[in-house]
Protein backbone atom coordinates (compact mmCIF):
# COMPACT_ATOMS: atom_id res chain seq x y z
CA UNK A 1 0.00 0.00 0.00
CA UNK A 2 2.96 2.45 0.26
CA UNK A 3 2.62 3.47 -2.96
CA UNK A 4 3.22 6.55 -5.03
CA UNK A 5 -0.42 7.14 -5.32
CA UNK A 6 -1.10 6.74 -1.65
CA UNK A 7 2.00 9.16 -0.80
CA UNK A 8 -0.31 11.64 -3.51
CA UNK A 9 -3.47 11.45 -1.51
CA UNK A 10 -1.69 11.32 2.15
CA UNK A 11 0.15 14.76 1.15
CA UNK A 12 -3.32 15.80 -0.26
CA UNK A 13 -4.89 15.02 3.38
CA UNK A 14 -2.58 16.27 5.06
CA UNK A 15 -2.39 19.75 3.00
CA UNK A 16 -5.98 19.97 3.78
CA UNK A 17 -5.96 19.55 7.29
CA UNK A 18 -3.33 21.62 7.92
CA UNK A 19 -4.83 24.61 5.84
CA UNK A 20 -8.54 24.47 7.26
CA UNK A 21 -5.96 24.41 10.86
CA UNK A 22 -4.77 27.26 9.59
CA UNK A 23 -7.51 28.93 8.28
CA UNK A 24 -9.71 28.26 12.07
CA UNK A 25 -6.97 29.40 13.93
CA UNK A 26 -6.03 32.60 12.00
CA UNK A 27 -9.47 33.90 11.31
CA UNK A 28 -10.22 36.98 12.46
CA UNK A 29 -14.38 36.27 11.96
CA UNK A 30 -14.56 33.74 15.13
CA UNK A 31 -17.85 32.19 13.94
CA UNK A 32 -16.31 31.29 10.59
CA UNK A 33 -13.14 30.17 12.68
CA UNK A 34 -15.44 27.54 14.70
CA UNK A 35 -17.50 26.71 11.42
CA UNK A 36 -13.56 25.80 9.66
CA UNK A 37 -12.74 23.86 12.93
CA UNK A 38 -15.84 21.94 12.51
CA UNK A 39 -14.58 20.47 8.92
CA UNK A 40 -11.51 20.42 10.34
CA UNK A 41 -12.12 17.80 13.01
CA UNK A 42 -14.46 15.49 10.04
CA UNK A 43 -11.30 15.66 7.99
CA UNK A 44 -9.46 14.79 11.45
CA UNK A 45 -11.33 11.69 11.24
CA UNK A 46 -10.55 10.35 8.12
CA UNK A 47 -7.36 10.94 8.89
CA UNK A 48 -7.58 8.46 12.01
CA UNK A 49 -9.00 6.10 9.33
CA UNK A 50 -6.27 6.10 7.33
CA UNK A 51 -3.76 5.96 10.21
CA UNK A 52 -5.55 2.32 10.56
CA UNK A 53 -7.53 3.92 14.04
CA UNK A 54 -11.01 3.28 13.15
CA UNK A 55 -11.97 3.68 17.20
CA UNK A 56 -10.26 7.47 16.61
CA UNK A 57 -12.39 7.77 13.22
CA UNK A 58 -15.45 7.00 15.27
CA UNK A 59 -14.36 8.93 18.25
CA UNK A 60 -13.25 11.92 16.34
CA UNK A 61 -16.50 11.90 14.12
CA UNK A 62 -18.51 12.29 16.90
CA UNK A 63 -16.93 14.46 19.80
CA UNK A 64 -14.09 16.65 18.03
CA UNK A 65 -15.73 17.62 15.13
CA UNK A 66 -19.90 17.34 16.85
CA UNK A 67 -19.46 18.10 20.19
CA UNK A 68 -17.13 20.16 20.33
CA UNK A 69 -18.23 22.24 17.60
CA UNK A 70 -21.79 22.30 19.33
CA UNK A 71 -19.98 23.67 22.05
CA UNK A 72 -18.37 26.22 20.06
CA UNK A 73 -21.11 27.33 18.47
CA UNK A 74 -22.91 27.62 21.08
CA UNK A 75 -20.52 29.88 23.56
CA UNK A 76 -20.72 32.18 19.80
CA UNK A 77 -24.44 32.20 20.46
CA UNK A 78 -23.89 33.22 24.46
CA UNK A 79 -21.91 36.23 23.43
CA UNK A 80 -22.99 37.77 19.96
CA UNK A 81 -20.15 40.73 20.84
CA UNK A 82 -17.28 37.88 20.56
CA UNK A 83 -18.49 37.03 16.49
CA UNK A 84 -16.22 39.68 15.28
CA UNK A 85 -13.84 38.63 17.57
CA UNK A 86 -11.83 41.23 19.94
CA UNK A 87 -9.03 40.35 17.02
CA UNK A 88 -5.46 38.94 16.87
CA UNK A 89 -2.82 40.86 18.44
CA UNK A 90 0.06 42.52 16.19
CA UNK A 91 3.04 44.36 16.51
CA UNK A 92 6.66 42.87 18.36
CA UNK A 93 4.07 40.40 20.12
CA UNK A 94 3.61 39.16 17.32
CA UNK A 95 7.23 38.25 15.87
CA UNK A 96 7.85 37.22 19.14
CA UNK A 97 5.59 34.48 19.32
CA UNK A 98 6.40 33.84 15.82
CA UNK A 99 9.76 33.08 16.83
CA UNK A 100 8.85 31.48 20.29
CA UNK A 101 6.29 29.18 18.35
CA UNK A 102 9.30 28.26 15.58
CA UNK A 103 11.51 27.34 18.28
CA UNK A 104 8.68 25.13 19.72
CA UNK A 105 8.22 23.14 16.14
CA UNK A 106 11.54 22.76 15.74
CA UNK A 107 12.56 21.04 18.81
CA UNK A 108 9.59 18.91 18.29
CA UNK A 109 9.84 18.23 14.68
CA UNK A 110 13.18 17.03 15.92
CA UNK A 111 12.35 14.80 17.79
CA UNK A 112 9.77 13.35 16.31
CA UNK A 113 12.15 12.81 13.61
CA UNK A 114 14.36 11.47 15.55
CA UNK A 115 12.29 9.02 17.02
CA UNK A 116 10.70 7.45 13.34
CA UNK A 117 14.70 6.98 12.75
CA UNK A 118 15.08 5.22 15.65
CA UNK A 119 12.47 2.86 16.11
CA UNK A 120 13.37 0.78 19.20
CA UNK A 121 12.43 -2.70 20.36
CA UNK A 122 8.79 -3.55 19.94
CA UNK A 123 7.58 -2.84 23.97
CA UNK A 124 4.53 -1.92 24.42
CA UNK A 125 2.36 -2.98 21.45
CA UNK A 126 4.02 -6.77 21.54
CA UNK A 127 3.12 -7.15 24.89
CA UNK A 128 -0.69 -6.16 23.80
CA UNK A 129 -0.57 -9.04 21.47
CA UNK A 130 0.85 -11.72 23.64
CA UNK A 131 -1.84 -10.85 26.11
CA UNK A 132 -4.45 -10.04 24.46
CA UNK A 133 -6.00 -13.45 24.67
CA UNK A 134 -6.16 -12.91 28.22
CA UNK A 135 -8.24 -9.90 28.35
CA UNK A 136 -11.27 -11.03 27.61
CA UNK A 137 -11.98 -9.01 24.59
CA UNK A 138 -10.42 -9.35 20.89
CA UNK A 139 -10.31 -5.86 20.23
CA UNK A 140 -6.69 -4.73 21.16
CA UNK A 141 -7.81 -0.77 21.96
CA UNK A 142 -10.73 -2.11 24.12
CA UNK A 143 -8.43 -4.51 25.66
CA UNK A 144 -5.51 -1.44 26.67
CA UNK A 145 -8.49 0.96 28.03
CA UNK A 146 -10.09 -1.63 30.11
CA UNK A 147 -7.85 -4.16 31.04
CA UNK A 148 -4.39 -3.48 30.62
CA UNK A 149 -4.23 0.27 31.39
CA UNK A 150 -7.61 0.24 33.47
CA UNK A 151 -6.00 2.58 35.75
CA UNK A 152 -5.78 5.51 33.13
CA UNK A 153 -9.38 4.59 32.27
CA UNK A 154 -10.75 5.16 35.74
CA UNK A 155 -9.13 7.95 36.54
CA UNK A 156 -9.82 9.79 33.25
CA UNK A 157 -13.61 8.86 34.33
CA UNK A 158 -12.86 10.78 37.49
CA UNK A 159 -11.65 13.51 35.62
CA UNK A 160 -14.75 14.11 33.61
CA UNK A 161 -16.88 14.06 36.73
CA UNK A 162 -14.56 16.51 37.96
CA UNK A 163 -14.92 18.64 34.75
CA UNK A 164 -19.11 18.57 34.78
CA UNK A 165 -18.64 19.48 38.76
CA UNK A 166 -16.79 22.12 37.94
CA UNK A 167 -19.64 23.37 35.20
CA UNK A 168 -22.00 23.29 37.67
CA UNK A 169 -20.39 25.30 40.35
CA UNK A 170 -20.44 28.11 38.19
CA UNK A 171 -24.39 28.74 38.02
CA UNK A 172 -27.53 27.27 37.15
CA UNK A 173 -28.28 25.88 33.34
CA UNK A 174 -28.46 28.00 30.13
CA UNK A 175 -32.50 28.34 29.38
CA UNK A 176 -33.75 25.77 27.00
CA UNK A 177 -34.24 26.94 23.15
CA UNK A 178 -37.19 27.39 21.46
CA UNK A 179 -39.03 24.66 19.98
CA UNK A 180 -38.01 23.65 16.97
CA UNK A 181 -39.81 23.72 13.31
CA UNK A 182 -41.45 20.78 11.76
CA UNK A 183 -38.30 19.94 9.85
CA UNK A 184 -35.90 19.75 12.79
CA UNK A 185 -38.68 17.91 14.41
CA UNK A 186 -39.22 15.04 11.88
CA UNK A 187 -35.19 15.11 11.75
CA UNK A 188 -34.71 14.17 15.33
CA UNK A 189 -37.92 11.84 15.51
CA UNK A 190 -35.56 9.90 13.18
CA UNK A 191 -32.23 10.79 14.39
CA UNK A 192 -32.28 9.63 18.03
CA UNK A 193 -33.81 6.59 17.84
CA UNK A 194 -31.00 5.78 15.10
CA UNK A 195 -28.37 7.18 17.85
CA UNK A 196 -29.50 5.54 20.60
CA UNK A 197 -29.47 2.36 18.21
CA UNK A 198 -26.25 2.76 17.29
CA UNK A 199 -24.97 3.67 20.29
CA UNK A 200 -25.76 0.25 21.90
CA UNK A 201 -23.94 -1.46 19.04
CA UNK A 202 -20.92 0.47 19.27
CA UNK A 203 -20.86 -0.57 23.29
CA UNK A 204 -21.40 -4.37 22.58
CA UNK A 205 -19.30 -4.86 19.13
CA UNK A 206 -16.01 -2.88 21.17
CA UNK A 207 -15.49 -6.18 22.42
CA UNK A 208 -14.26 -7.72 18.87
CA UNK A 209 -14.36 -4.42 16.67
CA UNK A 210 -13.87 -0.75 16.42
CA UNK A 211 -16.47 0.61 19.19
CA UNK A 212 -16.70 0.95 23.32
CA UNK A 213 -18.00 3.03 25.70
CA UNK A 214 -16.44 6.33 24.57
CA UNK A 215 -17.99 5.94 20.80
CA UNK A 216 -21.00 4.88 22.43
CA UNK A 217 -21.54 7.26 25.35
CA UNK A 218 -20.61 10.34 22.47
CA UNK A 219 -23.60 9.02 20.20
CA UNK A 220 -26.32 8.90 23.23
CA UNK A 221 -24.78 12.50 24.54
CA UNK A 222 -25.44 13.42 20.80
CA UNK A 223 -28.65 12.46 20.90
CA UNK A 224 -29.47 14.62 24.02
CA UNK A 225 -28.22 17.29 22.78
CA UNK A 226 -30.16 16.63 19.60
CA UNK A 227 -33.21 16.62 21.89
CA UNK A 228 -32.70 19.87 23.64
CA UNK A 229 -31.98 21.64 20.60
CA UNK A 230 -35.29 21.08 18.96
CA UNK A 231 -36.25 22.29 22.72
CA UNK A 232 -37.61 19.69 24.93
CA UNK A 233 -35.36 21.22 27.60
CA UNK A 234 -34.97 17.80 29.38
CA UNK A 235 -33.54 16.27 26.63
CA UNK A 236 -34.57 12.69 27.75
CA UNK A 237 -32.89 12.93 30.80
CA UNK A 238 -33.86 11.51 33.72
CA UNK A 239 -34.91 13.00 37.04
CA UNK A 240 -32.11 14.91 39.13
CA UNK A 241 -32.09 11.66 41.61
CA UNK A 242 -31.31 9.56 38.82
CA UNK A 243 -29.24 11.69 37.47
CA UNK A 244 -26.58 11.63 39.86
CA UNK A 245 -26.60 8.08 40.08
CA UNK A 246 -25.94 7.62 36.43
CA UNK A 247 -23.38 10.54 37.53
CA UNK A 248 -21.40 8.78 40.16
CA UNK A 249 -22.16 5.09 38.46
CA UNK A 250 -19.17 5.37 35.69
CA UNK A 251 -16.23 5.93 38.32
CA UNK A 252 -18.36 4.21 40.98
CA UNK A 253 -18.99 0.94 39.00
CA UNK A 254 -15.45 0.96 37.85
CA UNK A 255 -13.90 1.81 41.61
CA UNK A 256 -16.39 -1.19 43.11
CA UNK A 257 -15.35 -3.93 40.94
CA UNK A 258 -11.68 -2.85 40.74
CA UNK A 259 -12.30 -3.24 45.22
CA UNK A 260 -14.19 -6.58 44.98
CA UNK A 261 -11.68 -8.21 43.25
CA UNK A 262 -9.32 -7.73 46.02
CA UNK A 263 -11.99 -9.65 48.13
CA UNK A 264 -11.18 -12.44 46.37
CA UNK A 265 -6.69 -11.92 46.13
CA UNK A 266 -6.24 -10.63 43.08
CA UNK A 267 -4.81 -7.14 42.67
CA UNK A 268 -6.86 -3.81 42.25
CA UNK A 269 -8.57 -3.82 38.64
CA UNK A 270 -7.09 -7.40 38.19
CA UNK A 271 -9.57 -9.19 36.56
CA UNK A 272 -10.45 -13.34 36.94
CA UNK A 273 -9.52 -14.70 33.12
CA UNK A 274 -12.79 -16.58 33.32
CA UNK A 275 -14.92 -12.95 34.51
CA UNK A 276 -12.88 -11.13 32.40
CA UNK A 277 -15.37 -10.45 29.38
CA UNK A 278 -18.55 -9.65 31.43
CA UNK A 279 -16.47 -7.60 34.24
CA UNK A 280 -15.70 -5.42 30.58
CA UNK A 281 -19.03 -5.23 29.13
CA UNK A 282 -20.14 -4.09 32.86
CA UNK A 283 -17.93 -1.57 33.70
CA UNK A 284 -18.52 -0.40 30.21
CA UNK A 285 -22.41 -0.43 30.25
CA UNK A 286 -22.08 1.91 33.30
CA UNK A 287 -19.30 4.22 32.06
CA UNK A 288 -21.33 4.46 28.82
CA UNK A 289 -24.21 6.28 30.46
CA UNK A 290 -21.86 8.03 32.70
CA UNK A 291 -19.80 9.96 29.70
CA UNK A 292 -23.22 10.24 27.91
CA UNK A 293 -24.49 11.91 31.21
CA UNK A 294 -21.33 14.38 31.39
CA UNK A 295 -21.08 15.39 27.74
CA UNK A 296 -24.87 16.16 27.18
CA UNK A 297 -24.88 17.80 30.66
CA UNK A 298 -21.60 19.98 29.74
CA UNK A 299 -23.36 21.23 26.61
CA UNK A 300 -26.49 22.48 28.69
CA UNK A 301 -23.48 24.49 31.00
CA UNK A 302 -24.60 24.35 34.33
CA UNK A 303 -26.61 22.91 37.19
CA UNK A 304 -30.11 21.43 35.09
CA UNK A 305 -33.00 22.24 36.80
CA UNK A 306 -34.03 20.68 40.13
CA UNK A 307 -30.28 20.08 41.18
CA UNK A 308 -30.45 23.19 43.93
CA UNK A 309 -30.56 21.77 47.34
CA UNK A 310 -34.11 23.20 47.90
CA UNK A 311 -35.47 20.70 45.29
CA UNK A 312 -33.95 17.76 45.30
CA UNK A 313 -37.12 15.62 44.64
CA UNK A 314 -38.55 15.06 41.53
CA UNK A 315 -39.47 18.32 39.62
CA UNK A 316 -40.63 18.52 36.25
CA UNK A 317 -40.88 22.50 36.07
CA UNK A 318 -40.36 24.40 33.20
CA UNK A 319 -40.28 27.95 33.88
CA UNK A 320 -36.99 28.71 31.98
CA UNK A 321 -38.29 28.78 28.62
CA UNK A 322 -36.88 31.44 26.66
CA UNK B 1 10.94 5.32 8.34
CA UNK B 2 7.76 5.28 6.53
CA UNK B 3 6.52 8.60 3.95
CA UNK B 4 3.17 8.33 5.38
CA UNK B 5 4.77 8.21 9.13
CA UNK B 6 7.14 11.99 7.74
CA UNK B 7 3.84 13.80 6.30
CA UNK B 8 1.27 13.28 8.72
CA UNK B 9 4.14 13.48 11.76
CA UNK B 10 5.08 16.93 10.56
CA UNK B 11 1.63 17.42 9.75
CA UNK B 12 0.96 16.96 13.20
CA UNK B 13 3.45 19.30 14.38
CA UNK B 14 3.12 22.43 12.38
CA UNK B 15 -0.60 21.72 13.57
CA UNK B 16 1.03 22.26 17.11
CA UNK B 17 2.46 25.18 16.50
CA UNK B 18 -0.66 26.73 14.91
CA UNK B 19 -2.53 25.88 17.83
CA UNK B 20 0.06 27.12 20.73
CA UNK B 21 0.48 30.62 18.10
CA UNK B 22 -3.18 31.16 18.31
CA UNK B 23 -3.46 30.86 22.04
CA UNK B 24 -0.84 33.40 22.41
CA UNK B 25 -2.09 35.42 19.34
CA UNK B 26 -5.89 35.43 20.23
CA UNK B 27 -7.42 38.08 22.48
CA UNK B 28 -10.76 36.41 22.95
CA UNK B 29 -11.45 33.45 24.90
CA UNK B 30 -13.41 31.54 22.72
CA UNK B 31 -10.24 32.03 19.64
CA UNK B 32 -8.10 30.73 22.44
CA UNK B 33 -10.08 27.73 23.45
CA UNK B 34 -10.20 27.12 19.54
CA UNK B 35 -6.99 27.34 19.04
CA UNK B 36 -5.99 24.66 21.66
CA UNK B 37 -8.30 22.52 20.32
CA UNK B 38 -6.10 22.91 17.16
CA UNK B 39 -3.10 22.38 19.32
CA UNK B 40 -4.33 19.10 21.02
CA UNK B 41 -5.01 17.67 17.82
CA UNK B 42 -1.46 18.32 16.54
CA UNK B 43 -0.05 16.08 18.88
CA UNK B 44 -2.69 13.16 18.67
CA UNK B 45 -1.57 13.35 15.10
CA UNK B 46 1.90 12.73 16.57
CA UNK B 47 1.08 9.51 18.57
CA UNK B 48 -1.57 8.00 15.95
CA UNK B 49 1.59 8.53 13.43
CA UNK B 50 4.03 6.94 15.88
CA UNK B 51 1.60 3.86 16.11
CA UNK B 52 1.36 3.59 12.21
CA UNK B 53 3.83 0.17 10.91
CA UNK B 54 2.07 0.33 7.59
CA UNK B 55 -0.52 -0.74 5.64
CA UNK B 56 -0.21 -4.93 6.52
CA UNK B 57 0.80 -4.55 9.93
CA UNK B 58 -1.97 -4.05 13.17
CA UNK B 59 -0.65 -0.32 14.61
CA UNK B 60 0.52 -0.21 18.13
CA UNK B 61 -3.03 -0.19 20.49
CA UNK B 62 -1.79 1.41 23.68
CA UNK B 63 -1.40 5.16 21.93
CA UNK B 64 -4.68 4.79 20.20
CA UNK B 65 -6.42 3.80 23.48
CA UNK B 66 -4.15 7.16 24.81
CA UNK B 67 -5.50 9.61 21.84
CA UNK B 68 -8.81 8.02 22.65
CA UNK B 69 -9.08 9.19 26.38
CA UNK B 70 -7.29 12.25 25.29
CA UNK B 71 -10.13 13.15 22.70
CA UNK B 72 -13.16 12.85 25.24
CA UNK B 73 -10.66 14.65 27.65
CA UNK B 74 -10.06 17.51 25.40
CA UNK B 75 -13.61 17.96 24.80
CA UNK B 76 -14.63 18.28 28.71
CA UNK B 77 -11.89 20.71 29.28
CA UNK B 78 -13.25 22.60 26.72
CA UNK B 79 -16.83 22.58 27.68
CA UNK B 80 -15.11 23.59 31.15
CA UNK B 81 -13.58 26.26 29.98
CA UNK B 82 -16.74 27.80 27.60
CA UNK B 83 -18.23 28.05 31.34
CA UNK B 84 -15.49 29.39 32.90
CA UNK B 85 -15.56 31.89 30.50
CA UNK B 86 -19.66 32.36 30.59
CA UNK B 87 -19.18 33.01 34.26
CA UNK B 88 -16.69 35.48 33.88
CA UNK B 89 -18.55 37.87 31.01
CA UNK B 90 -21.59 37.39 33.42
CA UNK B 91 -19.40 38.61 36.33
CA UNK B 92 -17.68 41.50 34.26
CA UNK B 93 -20.99 42.88 33.37
CA UNK B 94 -22.46 42.83 36.23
Amino acid sequence: METVLWNLLDLALAGLLLGLGWAAVASPDLKRGVILFIAFGLLLAITWARLRAPDLALAEAAIGAGISGALLLLALRDDPSSEAGDGIATGPVAWMTALLTLMLAGLFGWALLTALANPGPERLAGQVAAHLADSGVTNPVTAVLLNFRAYDTLLELAVLLAALLGIFALGPARPGFKEGGPVLDGLIRWLVPLLVVTGGYLLWVGAHAPGGAFQAGALLAAAAILLRLGGREGGGFPGPVLQRWVLAGGVGVFLLVGLAVTVVGLDFLEYPRAWSGVIILLIESFATLAIAATLALAYIGGRPSGWDASSTGRTTERQEQS
Amino acid sequence: MLTTQIIYGLAGVVLFALGVRGVLMHISLLGRVLSINVCGAGVFLVFVTLAYRGWELPPDPVPHALVLTGIVVAVSATALALALGRRLRVALDE
